[in-house]
């Protein structure tokens, strides 16, 4: 019972945060110096946009009515994914992103998974061997490896599967074999803060007396590093959940060294040509996961530990 | 002093220490320690390997490649600490006016820090980017616009416990004023924290600002910038991936050593920490969290 009124409460709290959201991803395009109106104009080849064009451009994208009465309309065609249409090519802003976006989310759940199972086993090898060789490597690798820019390593990465060996296509998205790289790239830039927090818990857990029961009780070692981890993942799992909008919102890099189709390439395209609708759809749409993955990972989070339930 | 002393006595973390003060001095003096100007071209000098005039050899251009390192860092490394500085000075600003006074000023501020937290960072800087235009200015106005959210949340914490404290309390009682209590007795105790704060952000920002020029929407050529040069070495990665070394390297050793003496000055700022074993792996775990909560890219 506590549980569905915490779920509830914590929905009805992430309502405000979406509109809050949307209104800051709908003013964006206004904050901007130049004139959409131009951009238009600009991108659909006219020489030079004498003021009335540009008026009636204004008339044609809706530009001239009040604020609260676009943000209104706005509001409502989104929900029906309908973000207007690029300025640039004139197609519909759902059909560039909505394909972008599901080859990102392929490469972020692989990459995620692929995250989580080497945080875990090196989080737990680490922590068993806390202070000796193994330990003390692995630390010492992962550090250098996430104070490593991710293209770099990329690039590193294709000169040496892709063209000194031969072994993995550089770029592209055609089999599994194209996942290969991407996936190691990200993980090896992110695992390492990941296995750090498993290894961290799993170490304040070894101090716990539950632990020391169980030593005294002749319960082997790997047996109690399963109920260690256990208690560990507890914290873990709201972090690993949240690590999937993170990633997507932020393995552009690798996507472009990549040449991954996703919205990577989209956005600092858009950037680059200055196409407002697809840089706001953009925002929106990955702003809106994250806030719902914060709150899913929050009702998750509550969902194992009852203590949290009552806090919000 | 103390505190250098006490960073001192891990040589690893002196290292660091020496290392990042020796790339912002070699970065002020730029004109002065670079052999060549970094934006002469030499078409005859292309692709030139390493020689006795160029220590680095020569980019694509034919320019001298420890030139544009050296000149490289002020966008790579000191632009990004100005930014650091402006975010970290907001969000202490803010922090310390919510955690202290409390009731609607914080109640405003929190919500305001709340919805800048519930963009993911770097979709939020590429549309700043995208609106504002391509450029170095945009991009350090989108993480001061970012950060300082992080940084009131942190302060404020830290802030809200000082001002639970019996001391401050009684200064309260005694009817010390309030600027007095913050300037004498809050600001000096929360530094440390804002320190720590504004250290571990340093390097995935160092790392963000040369990812955004390497995708070619940050420093616009022909200015130097790591990351840039990185994306030129880029076109050649085949032919001549030796390009890609150099900077590279500078962005490694730079962010490795912010990092680590990041972790260290929290060790050292905190006597707490080297008192109990079991408060330590608390705090590392906290510290991995933290850092969690600010890896958005690299």
């Amino acid at each position: 019972m506590a549980m569905g009124r915490y779920m509830l409460r914590r929905l009805l709290l992430s309502l405000p945060l979406l509109a809050a959201i949307s209104f800051i991803a709908f003013m964006l395009n206004s904050l901007s110096p130049v004139d959409p109106a131009e951009v238009v104009l600009h991108a659909q080849g006219v020489p030079n946009a004498t003021n009335e064009l540009i008026a009636e451009t204004k008339a044609a994208l809706g530009m001239d009515q009040p604020l609260w009465q676009r943000y209104w309309n706005w509001i409502v065609s989104c929900s029906k994914l309908d973000f207007g249409s690029s300025y640039v090519t004139g197609k519909p802003v759902w059909s560039l992103l909505g394909p972008a976006f599901l080859h990102s989310l392929k490469l972020t759940l692989v990459s995620v998974a692929a995250i989580v199972a080497l945080s875990i086993i090196l989080g737990v090898l680490c922590a068993i061997r806390e202070g000796r060789m193994l330990d003390q490597a692995t630390r010492g690798i992962a550090f250098v490896l996430t104070s490593m820019p991710s293209y770099w390593l990329g690039a590193f990465m294709i000169w040496l599967f892709a063209v000194k060996l031969d072994l993995l296509p550089t770029s592209g998205m055609d089999s599994w074999r194209s996942y290969v790289l991407p996936v190691a790239v990200i993980t090896i830039s992110f695992a390492g803060i990941y296995f750090r927090m498993i290894r961290s818990a799993m170490l304040s857990q070894l101090h716990e007396d539950y632990a020391l029961y169980g030593r005294a009780c002749g319960l082997s070692e790997s047996r109690i590093a399963l109920h260690l981890l256990r208690n560990s993942l507890q914290a873990a799992i709201p972090v690993f959940g949240m690590a999937i909008p993170t990633l997507l919102g932020s393995t552009v890099v690798v996507e472009n060294i990549f040449a991954w189709p996703g919205l990577g390439a989209l956005s600092v395209k858009s950037i680059v040509s200055r196409d407002f609708p697809v840089i706001q759809a953009y925002v929106l749409v990955l702003a809106a996961a994250f806030v719902l993955f914060n709150t899913a990972a929050d009702i998750a989070n509550a969902a194992l530990n009852p203590k949290l339930r009552k806090s919000v | 002093m103390k505190l250098l002393q006490r960073i001192g006595q891990d040589k690893l973390s002196a290292l660091c220490l020496l290392t990042i003060s020796a790339v912002l001095i070699a970065g002020l003096m730029a004109p002065l320690l670079a052999p060549h100007d970094p934006e002469e071209v030499h078409m005859e000098l292309r692709y030139a390997a390493s020689s006795s005039e160029y220590w680095l050899g020569n980019d694509h251009l034919g320019r001298c490649m420890l030139s544009r390192l050296i000149y490289g860092i002020r966008p790579s490394v000191l632009a990004v600490m100005a930014a650091l500085f402006v975010s970290a000075g907001i969000g202490s600003i803010a922090g310390l006016l919510a955690g202290y006074f409390r009731g609607m000023t914080d109640a405003v501020l929190m919500r305001l820090c709340d919805v800048t937290l519930s963009f993911p960072g770097y979709v939020m800087t590429l549309a700043i980017i995208g609106i504002l235009g391509i450029g170095l200015e945009n991009i350090l106005i989108a993480f001061v616009l970012i950060k300082w959210a992080w940084f009131a949340r942190i302060i404020r914490s830290t802030v809200m416990q000082l001002a639970d404290a019996e001391y401050v309390q009684f200064a309260k009682a005694i009817g010390v004023r309030n600027r007095t209590i913050i300037v004498k007795h809050i600001i000096p105790v929360s530094l440390p924290d804002i320190a720590v704060a504004a250290s571990s952000s340093f390097g995935s920002m160092i790392l963000q600002i040369s990812g955004f020029s390497f995708l070619g929407i940050g420093v616009q050529a022909p200015s130097p910038e790591w990351g840039m040069m990185l994306n030129e070495a880029r076109a050649v990665m085949f032919s001549k991936p030796e390009l890609m070394l150099a900077p590279g390297i500078a962005i490694v050793l730079v962010v490795s050593a912010v990092n680590y003496l990041s972790d260290s000055l929290q060790i050292a700022l905190d006597p707490k920490l080297t008192a109990s074993r079991r408060t330590r792996y608390e705090e590392q775990r906290k510290a991995a969290a933290a850092r969690l909560q600010r890896k958005e890219v690299v």
